[in-house]
């Protein structure tokens, strides 16, 4: 990257100064654009949810109290904001029941992005490798299934997986197996929901990383004497490590949090974080608890991802 | 007196113009009722008699309802919620009281029925019964009978007893995923009171259910309807309606699965879905005269012949197909009726506990 860039900057002009000062300011502008889309639909949402999980529930519209406005003026404001507290978040920890739906949503969640992983990188390794021809099919074929409703793909896995299924059948009708394999209810059909669902975000990041590689690299490993899988460990895994960490990324953050595969897919012994949240939200029409969770589940995906971050951008200037 | 006079006058100029001027524009319901819950042709019916548009929504929980109702500003302006979830929400203020002089049709009104609704909404002052029915069993008739050597399922005790419900574990069970169907089910089976708020009682009937929990595939509120329907299981509790619906998809596809559903004779609970319409709402006017119509004993027993639902309008009965009005299962001989309980709303400190036991008999948590 810095050298395109070192190469490309003595071609440009030195442009006047107003022609300065407006590509100044409409940099700035297309900067602001993201902060002000996460200042609107993040920082303000999480701050409401965040104020909910200090409040206390009850039985009124809405569901919890105290509601602050400015419709008492200042003091009754001030008045419902001392009413605030972590009462919520202590009950939290006073069941092991929120602990463990974290716990399992996160190895669910770890489980699932490496299986996607290794399903997705032949699968880009392969679209990179392709002739620059049939890239473009190619890619359009791993966008291909986001044209049909996610819900209906997963309701189409019941088919295939129930015990009466499609692969059952088959299975059966091969002579492979005599019992049909039980695989619908089970964690075994959570984890193909979540890989088949998330494979194009694992695929897409891969692919890029991948395909804006050097491949005279591997040549010249392989021209030096390097065998092709110690070729592949050595220099084409490490380049393409920004795309494992943004596929992984795509893949687990959501899968934390998903609802409809475990439901649909999952037996019901399944607990996961999702399930625990809409419990405490619909069933116990529990919004503070409910908001506590979500936040708690906010702090656990964005403090290690945060700290993750940090050590990449350090490696980065060391590496410089 | 001559000013206070005129005063009147002319307000009611003013009033009459401003009506007049709301006749003039288009005059719109927005109705929010479950999903396939109404034969549509009512709807068109409706506003081709009375001017007044029909915008029509549905949803598939109590608890999705709930939540637009508590968040406010939901633009509705009837709504169908069930009677344990009505009562909450009457206590929350999210309700206005009917008037009843705009509701002529309420003498039609079954008094068996509002008996019992007059229990979660006091003097029947905020909402109609729409439909009814009963938390039962149903069956696959065939897997059944080859699992248990009979097709007599009559008692809850082919689910509460561990060893009947072991030969039924292969062939599929499904539960409701709704603790305030199931746990005064376990209770009534106990001999309790199905009421029952006290945590020994509940602690008694999760030890009931927790017995059978092995031999139960899964909780869910709706995916029973199919699997029923296409034969994946033998056993489901469920709402009377939807076992109705399973067995009519499955007669539809013609792929030799029969469905049965049994009212079990120690009892069971009844459930009652409610039109009320929002303190907020937009159009109070029309949607008077849209729970109005729908008391009409004609249309209300279109929609019950369609929908496969008892309803709680007396006078239609005369109108409802016969095999339904006649069938058991929907419109319970008075016998029958007599052994079935309703269930008041829990306080949140009881439900609270009953979701808690819920979850661990669910999940084993």
């Amino acid at each position: 990257m810095t050298d395109i860039a070192a190469t490309a900057a003595p071609s440009t002009q030195t442009p006047t100064l107003p022609a300065r000062l407006a590509k100044g300011f409409v940099n700035r502008l297309v900067i602001i654009i993201p902060y002000l889309w996460l200042l609107f639909f993040f920082l303000i949402p999480f701050i409401i949810v965040f104020k909910i999980s200090l409040s206390q529930t009850a039985i009124s519209m809405p569901p919890y109290t105290p509601v602050l406005d400015f419709s008492d003026g200042i003091s009754g404001f001030l008045a419902g904001f001392r009413e605030l507290n972590f009462d919520n978040y202590t009950w939290l920890t006073q069941d092991a029941l929120y602990f463990n739906a974290y716990v399992t949503s996160l190895i669910i969640a770890g489980i699932s992005t490496m299986l996607t992983l290794i399903v997705g990188y032949p699968i880009a390794y392969g679209m990179a490798r392709a002739p620059a021809t049939i890239r473009p099919t190619l890619l359009m074929l791993v966008i291909l299934p986001f044209w049909t409703s996610f819900l209906i793909r997963v309701y189409a896995w019941i088919g295939i997986l129930k015990p009466e299924g499609l692969l059952n059948q088959l299975l059966m009708s091969l002579h492979i197996i005599s019992q049909p394999l039980v695989i619908l209810n089970t964690y075994t059909a959570i984890f193909i929901g979540i890989v088949y669902s998330y494979l194009p975000f694992m695929v897409l990041p891969l692919y890029s990383s991948l395909e804006k590689m050097d491949y005279s690299l591997v040549e010249a490993a392989e021209d030096l004497g390097c065998p092709p899988i110690g070729a592949f460990w050595k220099i084409t895994f490490p380049l393409s490590l920004p795309g494992v960490v943004a596929g992984c990324l795509l893949v687990f953050i959501p899968a934390v949090g998903e609802f409809v595969i475990p439901d649909l897919l999952g037996g019901s012994q399944t607990l996961m974080i999702g399930k625990t949240l809409w419990n405490e939200f619909f069933s116990n029409r529990d919004w503070p608890v409910s908001s506590a969770v979500a936040v708690i589940l906010l702090l656990v995906l964005t403090i290690p991802i945060m700290f993750f971050q940090q050590a990449q951008a350090k490696a980065q200037e060391q590496g410089r | 007196m001559i000013r206070k006079a005129l005063w009147l006058s002319a307000t009611s100029v003013f009033l009459t113009l401003f009506t007049a001027g709301g006749h003039a524009e288009d005059r719109v319901v927005n109705v929010y009722n479950w999903s396939d819950y109404i034969d549509s042709s009512i709807i068109d019916d409706f506003t081709k008699k009375t001017g007044i548009k029909v915008v029509y929504d549905t949803f598939d929980s109590n608890e999705i309802l709930e939540t637009k109702l508590l968040a406010g500003g939901s633009g509705y302006d009837v709504v169908v919620p069930s009677a344990n979830f009505l009562a909450r929400q009457i206590q929350a203020g999210v309700f206005q009281k009917l008037d009843k002089s705009k509701l002529p049709n309420i003498s039609n009104m079954w008094d068996v029925i509002s008996e019992r609704t007059a229990k979660y909404d006091p003097g029947n002052e905020y909402s109609v019964n729409y439909m009814w029915g009963t938390v039962g069993l149903g069956y696959n008739v065939k897997k059944v009978t080859a699992a248990l050597g009979t097709d007599k399922i009559d008692s809850w005790d082919v689910f509460f007893n561990p060893d009947k419900l072991a030969k039924l574990k292969d062939c599929g069970v499904y539960v409701l995923d709704s603790p305030a169907d199931i746990i005064p089910a376990a209770l009534k089976y106990l001999g309790l009171d199905p009421n029952s708020t006290s945590p020994d009682d509940i602690a008694k009937a999760e030890e009931a259910l927790l017995k059978v929990r092995p031999y139960i595939r899964k909780f869910h509120s709706s995916e029973y309807i199919n699997a029923l329907a296409n034969g994946d299981i033998c056993l489901a509790i469920g709402w009377s309606g939807d076992v109705f619906q399973a067995r009519n998809r499955a007669e539809e596809a013609k792929q030799g699965v029969e469905i049965g559903y049994s009212v079990p004779k120690e009892g069971a609970q009844m459930w009652f879905d409610q039109m009320a319409i929002p303190a907020d709402a937009p159009h109070v006017a029309e949607a008077l005269e849209f729970i109005n119509y729908m008391m009409t004993p004609e249309v209300i027993a279109k929609s019950s012949n369609y929908v496969l639902y008892a309803n709680g309008n007396k006078a239609s009965q005369q109108f409802v197909d016969k095999a339904i009005l006649e069938d058991t299962s929907v419109y319970p001989d008075e016998e029958t009726i007599k052994k079935l309980y309703t269930v008041k709303p829990y306080d949140p400190k009881t439900q609270r506990v009953i979701t808690r036991t819920w979850t661990k008999i669910v999940t084993g948590q």
